[in-house]
């Protein structure tokens, strides 16, 4: 476990500053566990049948999962999942996860914009698998009070 | 899909009673490992009355009322051809174990894009004295036969 976090300082930030940045390893134990923890048992995200049936290249993380993991290197950067008060994503491209060799996620954090007055940052998110994006528009706002 | 679903209100989902081994589960399954999200202790020196939910939780909550929207009988969505557009999650505060939250569906828009339908549907979570925690809100795209 990390050690306590400090807060990082409003009036250190720049636009373009990268605050963080995570290789994520995913198997499809971490499908599963997902779906048990979330309650989408969409087959699509355990069943290479099902998968198949409906045309997908193979069995894909949960949309939602890749949302949930991308953000927490920013949350580690915050200090506290509490500063996280809005985030949005679209999701533009399937993260298929091998049966063997699962998948590797990469997460780049860079500073989008700075709000002095609400003293809060907008941090855009690059997730990346395979060479390519998987995730648009992908922006947490980051209050750090 | 039926275009009527625009501004449509559902009825309040059932209440949600946030657990703190639920939180707990969510957080490891998205590989959350800061000490607020899994350590009571830890929530509490930092001012929480509990384990914090990462900032995805909601969609727990929000999980059940797209359930009432998808089983809607006029709604005339075919799930196994629902594709998740896009998410935001738009937080007064963040969700704490011991909450007790009560989530209210509104169908914002229905829009077609030839074959393919898009609805935004917007989930208002409120807590036990009826204050606004999170609004999740869900594009889904309902791909039509082509």
């Amino acid at each position: 476990m990390a050690a306590v976090q400090q807060t990082p300082v409003f009036e250190e930030l720049a636009v373009g500053d990268v605050v963080a940045e995570q290789e994520f390893a995913l198997t499809r134990d971490s499908l599963v566990r997902y779906a048990g923890a979330s309650g989408d048992f969409n087959p699509i995200h355990y069943r290479d049948d099902v998968a198949a049936t409906v045309g997908l290249p193979g069995v894909l993380a949960h949309g939602m999962l890749t949302m949930g993991f991308a953000v927490q290197p920013v949350v580690g950067w915050a200090g506290d999942p509490g500063r996280v008060l809005d985030y949005q994503v679209r999701f533009t491209r399937p993260v298929v996860v091998d049966p063997s060799f699962g998948a590797t996620v990469t997460v780049t954090a860079k500073v989008g914009q700075l709000d002095a007055e609400a003293r809060a940052a907008r941090i855009d998110l690059t997730v990346s698998f395979d060479g390519a994006t998987v995730l648009g528009k992908a922006q947490v706002r980051v209050v750090l009070g | 899909m039926n275009p009527e679903l625009q501004g449509r209100v559902f009825p309040p989902a059932e209440p949600y009673l946030v657990g703190r081994e639920k939180v707990r589960e969510f957080a490891r399954a998205v590989f959350a490992t800061h000490p607020i999200n899994l350590d009571p202790a830890a929530a509490q020196a930092a001012g929480y009355a509990d384990v914090v939910a990462p900032p995805t939780f909601a969609v727990v909550v929000q999980e059940h009322t797209l359930a009432q929207l998808l089983s809607e009988p006029d709604a005339g969505i075919d799930f196994s051809r629902v594709v998740h557009g896009d998410q935001r999650f738009t937080s007064t505060r963040p969700i704490v174990a011991g909450d007790l939250l009560t989530a209210t569906l509104t169908v914002s828009s229905v829009k077609t894009l030839g074959p393919h339908s898009m609805v935004t549907a917007e989930t208002n979570v409120t807590d036990a004295a009826g204050e606004h925690v999170v609004t999740a809100i869900s594009t889904l795209v309902v791909r039509g036969e082509e």
